[in-house]
């Protein structure tokens, strides 16, 4: 048995833990969990525990549809919001087929995938995300327009209000199951806040957004209040985003970091942005999955429609952050466009093997855009090149349909899942009457 | 008690002498692939790697890494050196534990056996890594913190075993990937950060500067008991 087998068997045993929840994640990025006993986890650690997998999103397939789900040892951890006489702890598992295979369904299978390809090129792939999102007296959408918890803005220090404990409260959770958070403030508008994750390896940052979702709502329920990951869920404010930053490190050196380059930044790393922004278009279905992902992205400067890069220029989709001299090991870029609604294994998959499609095929990077391109109109836009992300989940989807590249990383299976599903959103989404249709039109025609 | 794995064959008389003596149970292996093949069940207690008998260091340091990467399941591994290569160990100290210079000294050799084997865990009476107000409980891989357990993960675990069993060394960010990690992970020395910040995380404000950080060095744990 491996060591890290004997850990939890043993941890389990010694703490008295109760209950064992085995989580992954669904094609869409929802949570998923089964739970099991002591008595059945040396069984679930040598054989995996097998389910039934047709009743999760992307999971169903034709012939067979029982799975096993192979919890990953190294990501045991007690749950802190257990209560003190009845511990519990989670894993996360990978999903296999009843041969042991990786089954395509399993995001966090084409993750692993995708992070093993870049590997045999010597890349190991760094990210970090900040996660932004609301506090609201409610998630009840039947009561009307959520209401915030407070009016403040950017970096306002509240004192004793309501969602400031909440973030506190979520911090400390966080960091008791080993995710450091670099920062935490209250963001732009009305009770948004945002939490940033330090840097890690890819595989353990999107286990720590699935984590870190569940304790943000979690916490936040515990006080009667709701917190929502959703990407615009009020107009006239800014939505909330996923920022990400992101690098990669060969033989244990930062391969974006260049000493001789005068802006420190290495070949590696122009080619890495030039496949980012090269297959923008095409993966902005999987970063942005929702029809209300397109209503954060719009003409403001923390949600950029234009697919551009610039060093200082916050409109640009992606920013390279200048660094303090010396600092080799910071080096990355930050992509600005993805929202905390998306699956994170299937998005930092596609922003993995884009930018890798960008140092495979040398692509050449596009010139730095120093204009402010809201200042711009679309004509001189497009004269000067500059793409728009695509407007709507409708045309994000026909953009990732003709993609060859979201196949191949997403593989078959979730591809052709994602894309089925998510037309059907769209159709559900455009056979609605809206509120804003009622009040513009019924009085007037 | 299970037998060491002594390289390369045949093991010189002095040697075998030596270990006989000190009531050590050891067996000779002339290459990896049949010491993978002798492997007891409860594995080898340790490796006394020669230089200085046919294999020359280079050979020897092959030996050692091949170890350190899993090819031998071997914790421990004791290095015999002449005089001369000395000066080479120098930026290859993780993969040995400790060595000892060749022709040795009888009573300095068994020192250094029971010193490197003792330690591995393969021992009732230090199966416990106290320090301060930290205790590990190595059999039962529990950990607490002023008598409260702490809640860790593997890595976590295994991050800080090291550290408290050699308090006040310092170690690299490599030196702490290849001995905590194992070789053929590729995660680099951000990894090492990562978790040290966790372990500060969940040993509490109070406790959090038992882990030191070492400027443009690595890290180190406790107070050295040479200061």
């Amino acid at each position: 048995m491996e060591r890290e087998q004997e850990y939890v068997l043993r941890t389990v045993e010694e703490r008295g833990v109760r209950l064992i929840r085995l989580w992954f994640t669904d094609v869409l990025g929802q949570l998923k969990s089964v739970a099991i006993s002591p008595a059945e986890l040396d069984t679930a650690l040598d054989e995996g525990v097998q389910f039934d997998g047709t009743a999760i999103n992307g999971f169903s397939r034709i012939h067979e549809s029982d799975v096993l789900a192979r919890p990953d040892a190294t990501t045991f951890e007690l749950l802190p919001w257990a209560k003190e006489d009845e511990p519990s702890a989670r894993m996360f598992c990978d999903i296999q087929n009843l041969d042991e295979t990786p089954f395509a369904g399993d995001p966090r299978q084409v993750l692993r995938r995708n992070l093993d390809e870049a590997r045999t090129h010597g890349y190991s792939f760094f990210a970090a995300p900040e996660m932004e999102f609301f506090y609201f007296a409610s998630g009840d959408p039947s009561l009307g327009k959520p209401q915030p918890l407070d009016r403040a803005s950017y970096f306002d220090l509240t004192t004793a209000d309501v969602s400031s404990d909440l973030r506190k409260r979520t911090i400390h959770m966080l960091e008791a199951m080993s995710i450091p958070v670099e920062y935490s403030f209250h963001e732009d508008s009305p009770s948004q806040h945002e939490i940033d994750l330090r840097y890690t390896e890819a595989l353990d940052v999107a286990d720590n957004v699935m984590t870190l979702r569940l304790v943000v709502k979690k916490i936040a329920l515990e006080r009667d209040c709701y917190a929502t990951f959703m990407p615009k869920p009020l107009n006239g404010v800014q939505g909330s985003g996923m920022h990400t930053h992101l690098s990669l490190f060969k033989d244990g050196e930062n391969a974006f970091h260049d000493g001789d380059d005068p802006y420190g930044w290495s070949t590696t790393a122009r080619q890495f942005t030039a496949g980012i922004l090269r297959h923008a278009r095409e993966i902005t279905a999987v970063t942005n999955q929702l029809v209300n992902s397109y209503k954060r992205i719009a003409e403001t400067s923390e949600a950029p429609p234009y697919v551009a890069w610039a060093r200082n220029n916050r409109s640009a989709l992606v920013r390279v952050p200048v660094r303090k001299k010396g600092k080799a090991e910071s080096a990355r870029i930050e992509y600005r466009a993805p929202d905390p609604a998306c699956n994170p294994y299937l998005a930092f998959s596609l922003l993995l093997a884009a930018g890798m499609r960008g140092i495979s095929e040398n692509y050449e990077l596009p010139e730095e855009t120093n204009t402010n391109l809201f200042d711009l109109s679309e004509t001189e836009r497009r004269a000067a090149g500059v793409e728009p992300l695509p407007r709507s989940l409708d045309e994000a989807l026909d953009v990732m349909e003709s993609s060859e590249l979201v196949r191949t990383t997403l593989g078959d299976h979730i591809f052709e899942w994602f894309l089925r599903n998510k037309r059907t959103e769209w159709s559900e989404y455009q056979s609605q009457v809206t509120p804003f249709e009622l009040e513009r039109y019924l009085p007037s025609t | 008690m299970e037998p060491l794995l002594v390289f390369p064959e045949p093991v010189p008389p002095e040697l075998a002498q030596a270990l006989d003596f000190g009531g050590w149970a050891w067996k000779s292996a002339p290459d990896i692939d049949s010491a993978r093949r002798d492997e007891p069940a409860d594995g080898w207690v340790g490796a006394i790697v020669m230089a200085t008998a046919g294999a020359e260091l280079d050979g020897a340091l092959r030996l050692c890494r091949a170890i350190r990467n899993g090819d031998i399941n071997v914790d421990s591994v004791l290095l015999l050196v002449n005089g001369g290569q000395l000066m080479e160990l120098d930026p290859r100290e993780d993969l040995f534990d400790d060595f000892c210079v060749h022709p040795f000294h009888p009573v300095e050799f068994e020192t250094r056996l029971k010193h490197v084997f003792r330690r591995s865990g393969n021992n009732d009476d230090i199966d416990l890594i106290e320090y301060g107000p930290l205790a590990m409980n190595l059999e039962t891989y529990q950990a607490v913190i002023e008598g409260k357990p702490l809640d860790l993960t593997y890595m976590e675990y295994e991050l800080l075993k090291f550290l408290a069993a050699h308090p006040g060394k310092v170690f690299t960010r490599e030196t702490l990937l290849n001995r905590v990690w194992g070789y053929d992970y590729y995660g680099g020395a951000r990894t090492v950060d990562v978790h040290v910040r966790r372990l500060r995380a969940k040993l509490g404000e109070e406790h959090a500067n038992l882990i030191q950080t070492i400027r443009s060095v690595g890290y180190s744990f406790g107070r050295s008991r040479w200061i």
